[in-house]
């Protein structure tokens, strides 16, 4: 069971480096290595302030878009092209896959974010010129893009495995910049009375709540962060996105591969 | 032991903007196949071959009944260890090479690692592709990528294989190689079942065959059983020129080659054929039952299952009116 989640994981993983989903990184260096000489030019004190947010957005930004462009893919390109046809007709339960390949974009995600993350403490050693101990934060940081990337996966891992390709991506980019203002979608159910209120407090808490995982300002401000936060998100999004993978395994179970 | 059991599996999707219109797909089938067996499934495009297929695969639900394969419930995820399955017109991962996609299908089915490799070795060298087993599967034609569908559906080394459409746009030498393994496969003791339009292969190949038509199935047996139950024909060869008029009276069609007569009419009037080329003391030279062929077989049974519809449609409308 186990091994065969990690072989389609595995093959998912060199799906997307064989069809270029890493090259993004070619474009995010030169993204970063550009604004931090540019930044370093123009700036006086806030060189940090600028490449740790700009860093960290373009981090979250570029593995929001791999997320959703290959996960929207990963169901329907597969009974499209009739490659789950020779999968499925082995001792391969549906369930499995749908897991294997939530792993495997997963694991290009946090591959892709790896190597980007590199990117971001380059380009900050270049223009502070050495690390401050504030500066382990981003890690935080990037740990919470990380886990916002996996709800991201699951969310159009969901989509795919009912929906076609480009409805998946309005619904998981729709989703995305909806959660992004969860918080303020529940200030605005706070305000609301009588059916409003319930509507807009149901509809406030089913969105993914991106903005309790959005800490790039707060880091690059290098303001503290709570340990209880990270515990919380950890939980959160680990819920949220067990939820969406089990909303795509029963559906998938049922769904008749013609 | 039979290797296939269909339990009256039956299938009607439901079409139309709504979804409320039924439209039946397959009507109840029940069909058995034996171990060891080599079994073609034909039928003209759309009449329920590929569907049944899916449904043994898991890949389709079926509206009702059910099925077992090699003894187990078709939906057991175990038994798939033992089954091979070709898709129609198959598609791979084409960012792998051949040997990469067989190496994650042996995985998947549970081969072990160096048997696996032994096994990826022997399948590409019995497809005849250990020369490019290091290339993308894009680069692959048509032809080649059949040959990686076979080789992938034998890499476990199955007992039962399914095989949709193997031959289906292949050239004529690409044919006969799936022909020679399909072959080999019956000698290996594997039981084969196989889907095809293609009447001449499930001719050469199968011990019994099935057909299907519009969801239904219209008949399956051996396919001299089966050939035997039209009526046939026999050929008359006569030394001479001439045709009697008693002869063309019976309905004959003759032939005239050489110094030999070649008739060709209903078994039934072979007495009466004999008969007459003894009254004009004509030297007869053989008489041979001409067996019918399955594609003769075959279209009976399509043209004989659209009258019935016609006639069903006609009464139909008369009772309306």
């Amino acid at each position: 069971m186990t091994a065969r989640i990690v072989h389609i994981a595995r093959n998912t993983f060199r799906e997307a480096v064989r069809d270029r989903a890493l090259y993004n990184l070619i474009a995010f260096t030169l993204l970063l290595s550009g604004a931090a000489i540019f930044v370093g030019q123009i700036s006086i004190e806030i060189e940090r302030l600028v490449v740790v947010n700009l860093g960290l957005t373009a981090v979250s930004l570029f593995g929001v878009v791999i997320a959703i462009f290959i996960g929207i893919g990963l169901v329907s390109k597969e009974i499209d092209k009739r490659t789950l046809y020779t999968v499925l007709s082995r001792p391969v339960r549906r369930w499995e896959f749908i897991i294997g390949k939530f792993f495997g974009l997963a694991g290009t995600l946090v591959v892709n974010t790896f190597f980007m993350a590199i990117g971001v403490f380059g380009a900050l050693l270049y223009v502070a010129h050495k690390f401050s101990k504030p500066d382990a934060l981003i890690l935080v940081a990037l740990y919470f893009i990380i886990l916002e990337f996996l709800i991201i996966c699951s969310l159009a891992l969901l989509f795919s495995s009912f929906s076609s390709p480009l409805l998946s991506a309005v619904f998981a980019f729709s989703l995305f910049v909806i959660g992004s203002f969860a918080d303020d979608l529940r200030g605005f159910a706070r305000l609301t009375h009588g059916f409003t209120r319930w509507f807009a407090t149901g509809a406030a808490y089913l969105v993914p709540n991106f903005s309790t995982l959005n800490v790039i300002s707060q880091v690059a401000h290098q303001q503290p962060l709570r340990a209880q936060l990270i515990l919380q998100n950890s939980l959160y999004a680990l819920f949220y996105t067990a939820m969406a993978l089990s909303g795509a395994v029963l559906i998938f179970e049922r769904r008749n591969l013609k | 032991m039979a290797a296939i059991e269909i339990l009256g599996l039956e299938k009607t999707y439901m079409v139309g903007f709504w979804r409320k219109r039924p439209k039946r797909a397959l009507e109840p089938l029940h069909l058995t196949v034996e171990e060891g067996e080599i079994f073609g499934f034909l039928g003209p495009n759309g009449a329920g071959k590929t569907t049944t297929l899916k449904m043994l695969m898991g890949l389709v639900f079926p509206t009702a009944g059910t099925a077992r394969l090699l003894g187990r419930a078709w939906t057991d995820p175990e038994v798939k260890a033992q089954i091979g399955f070709l898709p129609e017109q198959p598609y791979f991962y084409d960012y792998l090479t051949a040997h990469e996609l067989l190496d994650y299908y042996g995985q998947l089915s549970g081969v072990s690692g160096p048997d696996r490799k032994r096994r990826i070795d022997e399948v590409l060298a019995r497809v005849g592709l250990t020369d490019i087993k290091g290339l993308q599967l894009r680069k692959f034609s048509k032809g080649m990528l059949q040959r990686v569908g076979i080789a992938q559906a034998i890499l476990h080394n199955p007992r039962l294989v399914f095989l949709d459409e193997p031959m289906s746009g292949l050239d004529p030498l690409g044919r006969r190689e799936v022909r020679d393994l399909i072959e080999q496969f019956k000698q290996e003791g594997k039981t084969v079942f196989f889907s095809t339009h293609i009447l001449s292969d499930a001719e050469a190949l199968c011990d019994r065959v099935a057909i299907i038509h519009k969801g239904q199935l219209r008949g399956v047996g051996e396919i001299e059983q089966l050939t035997s139950s039209v009526q046939g024909k026999v050929e008359v060869i006569w030394q001479g020129t001439q045709v009697p008029a008693s002869m063309k009276a019976l309905g004959a069609e003759c032939h005239v080659t050489g110094d030999t007569v070649r008739a060709v009419l209903a078994a039934n009037q072979q007495d009466a054929a004999i008969d007459a080329l003894r009254r004009e003391h004509i030297r007869l030279i053989a008489i041979t039952p001409l067996r019918t062929s399955l594609e003769a077989y075959f279209v009976e049974k399509l043209q004989h299952s659209q009258t019935a519809a016609g006639t069903t449609a006609g009464t139909a409308a008369g009772s309306n009116v």
